[in-house]
Order: C-alpha cells, then structure tokens, then sequence
C-alpha cells in the first residue's frame, strides 16, 4: 500500500487528451509541483478542471490546455490572471465557463456517481447561454420548480496538494480550508496527492484532529512528497503566498522576451532546480522587500 | 472637517445592510468592507462577516488586520452552501451594469473571443438567484453603466422574469453605490433609479456618466446622507485610519 512516487511517475500516468482537475483555489494551495511537471512532459490537449489560479496560466501561456472549465481564474492578490487573459482574448482553447455553485455541485455528482444535482443557478444569466449542453430539470414534485441539472464534472485525474500525507494516501490539511480537493479526488479515477511531508500516522494525528484528514487513501493512487510544492501559492499554515515571486511572474506575462526569460530561469529544470532558482530569486529580492 | 466623498460612499455601502438582521454581509472591495463593518459596529450588530477567506469573525476588525475572536468557520465550500440558504447579502462589483441590475464581471466582447477577459462568472448567477445582492462601482462611467452587458453573470429583473418562477422566488437586487450616487430599482418596470447623489454631483453629471436613461423620482432626488461624527470617528479612527477609500474613491473637489 506504499503510494509514493514522484511528480514525474505521476505525469507519466497521464495521457494527452486526458480530463484532469486541479485542486486549491486561485493562488492558494495549487499542487504547483505537478503542475510544473506537467509542463516538462510532453502531454497536451488537456481539458483542465480548476477553481483556476496559476496552475491556468502557466499550462495555458505553455499551450498544454484545449478545454478549460472554471468559474473564475485569478490570483487573489492580483485579480487577473495574466497568461489566462491572454489566452482567452487570443482564443487559445475551449472555454466551460461555470457558476461557482455549478462547479462545487457538478465535482459533488461526479463523486456521488450522480448524472447531475439540482442548482438554483444557471437560469437568467448567460451560463446557460453559452453552455448549451447544461439543461434544466422540472420538480417532479408539487412545487414544479425548474432548476439548473448541472452535470456531472467526472475526471480522469485528480492533481492536489496538501499539508501532510502518509505513504498509503491518507491526505491532511493544516490551513483553515479545505478548498474541494477531496471532492477532486472522490470526482475522478485517479487521485495523486502531493504534499509537504510524507508522515506516519502517528504524526498525523499529532498535527491536528482528525477533521484535519480530509483525503482518504481509498481515493487515491500515489503520494508524492514535494517540499513547497504550492510554491509560489499559499500553503497555510506551512507558509504564505511568495506575493514578491507572483508579482514577478505577472511582470513577466506582459511581454514575451521577459516570459522567455523567466521559463528559462525557473522553469527549464527539474523541481529542485526550481526550487533553487527561487531561493536565489528570494536573495536578491530581500533587500527590495524590507 | 470636510466629509469625503469615500466617506460618503462608505456610510452608503453601510445603508445596504441596515436591517438585514443575522445574515453574512459579503462585501466586495475596500469601501463596501468598510460600509459592512461600520454597519456591524453600529446600526446593524447582528450582521456577520468573514476575514476574507474561511473564518467568521466576531467583532469589526479594522481594514486589513485580522480579528482575535472567531465565531463560526465558512470555509469556500460551506459559503457556497450557505448562499442557497439565502441568509446573505451580498455587495459586487460590477464591470458592466445594465439598467435592469444585470451585471457583468466575466469579459467584455464577444464571449467566444472577449477583447478583454476578466474574472469569469464567479458566484454571481447563484449569488442573485438566491439572497439580496447589491452593487458597488467605484468609477461610475458609461464604460461600466451600459445599455446591455456584454456577459450576463448577476441576474438583473427582466433576465429573472423571462427565466421564471425558479428564478424570481429568491431574486432581489437591492442598491448600486457608485462614487456618483445611490440607486434602485423600485419602479413599476423594475429599471435603475437614482435614489440619492452625493453633495457635489448633480443630475447632469449622473446622466452624462450612465450609458442609459435614469429615472428620477418625481420631487427631485435627494443627498446621500452624511455620517455622524459616531460614524466618522469610526471610520477614521478605528476602521481605516490608514486611508484605504480614498485609494478607490480619491477625494474630489467640491
């Protein structure tokens, strides 16, 4: 029952093509580290599920997506996305463009094994006008009541990152939300679950009660231990948002020869070459913080 | 000392919340959260209000600084449920807005290729289909006061109406605030009016920064009111004593 693998084992179970939901919201605790895996494979013509932060942009601006389906792509801090801008005013892929209770419902019935749920949202505004796939459904009691039948949002591949995890898959978080990455994970046939730190059980149970065990291992295929693996989004309590770091990368999404310069910096290598790009990135940048 | 004109959009904003009783304010951007915290500090205690992200806090905190007591947990999930259950009143922004109260935040353009993308539809279906939602627009220009929206994410009253009973059952967009005014919708044909302007903006002003016609109450339109000297000591020196509206409503002249 030892799941652990690394990110690149865990890419090398996807294929092109493949519909593949990412867990975290915005900027906050996006599973970066198999995100920028996926950017080294050579998988494209994805259909990506996300309450969207960078995880878009970045597989957008390096052409992988051909679907995308979300009810929003920002990065909090910065409201806008950058390279998801871009692409859509380019029209680089497809556009499911979502309410968020949509979204939330549809991930739901997919876990649920669910056709559809019932939403009392859709009807008035123009989701539904360009969503003509999404149909209503009429009470089939007394009150008649015709709601959104928001379908089923199931995944071949589910992407999370979380706090704590043990090796069979038990998956822990630490901050204050749980965002919908357990419902990532029950939505689709295989879950892979990055974390901080690969702990026993004993120890996850020291860090938090047992509320905090928000993934089980029966849901989820392989454990990949990825230290600041959200890196550059939150990761609460482990760590913040790299506001500095976001505010780079959106600096360097305005133009294409600054874009170039910043793959070539942070993201040519593996994960460790990453990760050490960044600390020196964060060396230089101390003086301008304080 | 003058009143400003963010002081006087931020007591508006408040004005939205006054008698909602135990309900979620859920206000988006600087002077609405003010508005929600200094309604909560005074006319309106029973209101609750997040930090922003997954906790309820229980008293005001000031603009930017988190709150030592918490009094519930709404993480995203659970405040997606608790919009069904319509106990919220929600205040967004608006980059398009139509006379009907429908309201855009998704992209301007064709849909199938916008000339410029923005968030993406967010809540905003479910939000007006389900609780009181209101508006804030910091910059009230024809740019964002339009004869049509380009993407209809908020549900305004002739969209609900023509998508039916489902659809009015909870729908109720109360107020928009901009940096120019207060307006409603209660006329018989449900379209925008001016209920108060801020001292200083005449009607003029108002008509030539709206992309469509206003209606104007018969007797003339009335001042926005003016916050107390309660109100404005909280504003000025517990709420944002670092100056925060006046960032998204820059003082003006008189």
């Amino acid at each position: 029952m030892d799941k652990v693998m690394t990110a690149d084992d865990v890419v090398a179970r996807l294929a092109s093509g493949m519909t593949v939901g990412i867990g975290g919201w915005g900027s906050r605790r996006k599973p970066m580290a198999l995100v920028r895996a996926l950017l080294r494979s050579p998988l494209t013509d994805l259909t990506v599920v996300s309450c969207g932060g960078p995880d878009v942009g970045l597989l957008a601006a390096a052409g992988k997506i051909r679907r995308l389906v979300v009810p929003f792509v920002t990065l909090d801090s910065i409201p806008l996305e950058p390279h998801f801008r871009a692409a859509r005013e380019r029209g680089a892929f497809a556009l499911t463009e979502l309410d968020e209770a949509m979204f939330m419902w549809g991930l739901t019935a997919a876990g649920q094994r669910l056709p559809f749920l019932p939403v009392r949202a859709g009807p008035g505004s123009d989701v539904l006008r360009v969503n003509p796939h999404i149909r209503t459904v009429t009470s089939p009691y007394a009150d008649g009541e015709e709601l959104a039948a928001v379908p089923a949002l199931r995944l071949d591949a589910a992407l999370v990152h979380l706090n704590r995890a043990d090796a069979r898959g038990n998956g822990q978080y630490l901050g204050p939300d749980p965002y919908f990455d357990d419902l990532f994970c029950e939505a689709a046939d295989a879950a892979y679950v990055s974390c901080e730190r690969i702990v026993d059980g004993a120890e996850l149970n020291r860090a938090g009660g047992p509320q905090t065990l928000l993934v089980s291992r029966m849901f989820v295929s392989g454990v990949v231990e990825a230290p600041r693996g959200a890196h550059f989004t939150s990761c609460a309590p482990d760590y913040g948002r790299d506001e500095a770091f976001q505010r780079a990368y959106v600096r360097a999404a305005a133009d294409p020869d600054a874009w170039a310069g910043f793959v070539k910096r942070f993201l040519s290598g593996d994960e460790d070459d990453y990760q050490a790009a960044v600390a020196a990135f964060t060396e230089e940048t101390a003086g301008e913080r304080s | 000392m003058t009143v400003t004109r963010a002081e006087y959009c931020v007591v508006a904003c408040a004005e939205v919340w006054r008698g909602a009783g135990e309900v979620l304010a859920s206000p988006m951007g600087t002077v609405p959260a003010l508005g929600a915290r200094l309604a909560k500090r005074t006319f309106s205690p029973e209101l609750l209000l997040t930090d922003g992200e997954a906790l309820l806090v229980g008293d005001a905190p000031e603009a930017g600084n988190g709150a030592p007591v918490t009094e519930g947990w709404l993480p995203y999930r659970r405040h997606l449920a608790l919009v069904a259950t319509g106990r919220r009143h929600v205040m967004m922004g608006a980059s398009q807005i139509d006379r009907y109260g429908n309201q855009n935040i998704s992209c301007v353009g064709d849909w199938a290729r916008p000339s410029r993308q923005l968030l993406g539809v967010r809540g905003a279906p479910v939000n007006t289909l389900n609780h009181p939602t209101s508006y804030w627009v910091p910059r009230h220009s024809p740019r964002t006061f339009v004869e049509r929206v380009d993407m209809v994410c908020g549900v305004g009253y002739d969209r609900a109406a023509a998508a039916g009973p489902s659809a009015t059952r909870f729908h109720d967009v109360r107020e928009v605030v901009s940096d120019l005014g207060v307006f409603d919708f209660d006329t018989p044909d449900r379209t925008m009016r001016v209920r108060s302007l801020h001292p200083g903006v005449r009607l003029a002003d108002v008509r030539e920064a709206t992309g469509f016609a206003l209606r104007v109450p018969d007797g003339g339109v009335p001042v926005t009111r003016a916050p107390d000297a309660a109100e404005l000591r909280l504003i000025r020196e517990v709420l944002d004593p670092g100056g925060l509206r006046d960032r998204e409503v820059p003082p003006c002249g008189p």
